[in-house]
């Protein structure tokens, strides 16, 4: 429910790099969306569409997700291990000393412009 | 032809509000002003917990209260009626959450020169106040007995950014399956540091020991 907030970040951020570089219409932005960072990809691009569809500089404007795959450090063992299937504690050692590595990214990581 | 070109940016989309609330809360920290920063889902009782907070401490410093909704003004004039402290109602115009500089919108409605401590109770969310970095000095939020003792493990980045967890409405705890020693599990598991604090707004039991560690985080800040 909070991706209308975001996509509201998203387009603050993205008129303000159009602005900086002369842009006069992007017709693509790419973010990259970390697996476990609560940000719902098909909420997000629907939200998009409304949003995005209001403002000149982004009708018609896609928005891609690159989704980032969660992978948390066990500091005891030294090994990664997959986020979603075993959480918190580590497969490996079953310790509980564990943060994670990726996955947690709402990054914008590209527009396709033109100008 | 127009020119098409790739644009990289590499950006987190929380990075300008992580920012703006490094700098908001930095000139907090000038002006001597405490900002607490409440959240909790809707209806676990963050108004009646400030009323019962606020009458037990405004005899001690200058406070006020932000009231953040999405409309009405209910909260901020039940505030004031109950306390007789400032309190303001801020309206995110549909937003789910408050951002660094929304709250600093407000804090610019408030004479913070003449104020020790400012409590902005956010809104009633339990997903998106937890991404957004207000500014705040400390973070609290309220679980409520009916809402389950397993909401730690379903939001976890709430009880994650959290100093401190309230567990509201234990009057209640004879009718519900709540399990205290879990509930107080589950929280750990995900912050190791956070306080707890049982309590009951309505009885107002447990709220003295919450009201000390806030005056004790004050002092030190």
């Amino acid at each position: 429910m909070h991706e209308l907030g975001i996509v509201f970040y998203i387009i603050r951020d993205v008129k303000a790099v159009a602005a900086e570089n002369h842009v006069e219409h992007v017709s693509t932005v790419v973010m990259d969306i970390g697996e476990v960072s609560t940000v719902v990809p098909h909420l997000l691009t629907d939200c998009w569409r409304w949003a995005a569809d209001k403002e000149e500089l982004l009708k018609g404007c896609e928005l891609k997700c690159n989704i980032i795959p969660a992978v948390t450090w066990c500091d005891d063992c030294k090994q990664e291990y997959e986020t979603v299937k075993h959480g918190k504690t580590c497969p490996h050692c079953h310790s509980g000393n564990t943060w994670l590595l990726r996955g947690n990214e709402v990054e914008i990581k590209e527009l396709v412009v033109s100008s | 032809m127009d020119e098409v070109k790739i644009i990289e940016i590499k950006k987190s989309v929380f990075a300008d509000n992580e920012k703006d609330a490094d700098a908001l809360r930095a000139e907090l920290k000038k002006k001597k002003v405490f900002l607490l920063n409440l959240m909790s889902a809707p209806g676990s009782g963050k108004t009646t917990t400030l009323i019962q907070l606020i009458n037990r401490i405004k005899g001690r410093l200058r406070l006020a209260v932000m009231e953040a909704d999405i409309d009405g003004d209910v909260d901020a004039h039940k505030i004031r009626e109950a306390t007789g402290v400032p309190s303001i109602q801020l309206h995110t115009g549909g937003m789910c959450h408050l951002d660094a500089e929304m709250t600093r919108q407000g804090l610019d409605n408030l004479d913070l020169d003449n104020l020790d401590l400012v409590i902005l109770e956010n809104v009633g969310n339990l997903v998106c106040p937890a991404e957004f970095d207000t500014g705040s000095c400390a973070n609290a939020m309220i679980l409520s007995v009916p809402e389950g003792d397993d909401k730690p493990l379903k939001y976890p980045l709430m009880f994650t950014v959290c100093d401190v967890v309230l567990i509201n409405k234990i009057d209640v705890l004879p009718y519900f399956d709540f399990n205290m020693e879990k509930c107080k599990r589950y929280i750990q598991l995900r912050n190791p540091e956070a306080q707890i604090f049982p309590l009951s707004a309505k009885t107002g039991k447990g709220v003295e020991e919450f009201a000390e560690w806030l005056l004790d985080q004050i002092s030190e800040c």
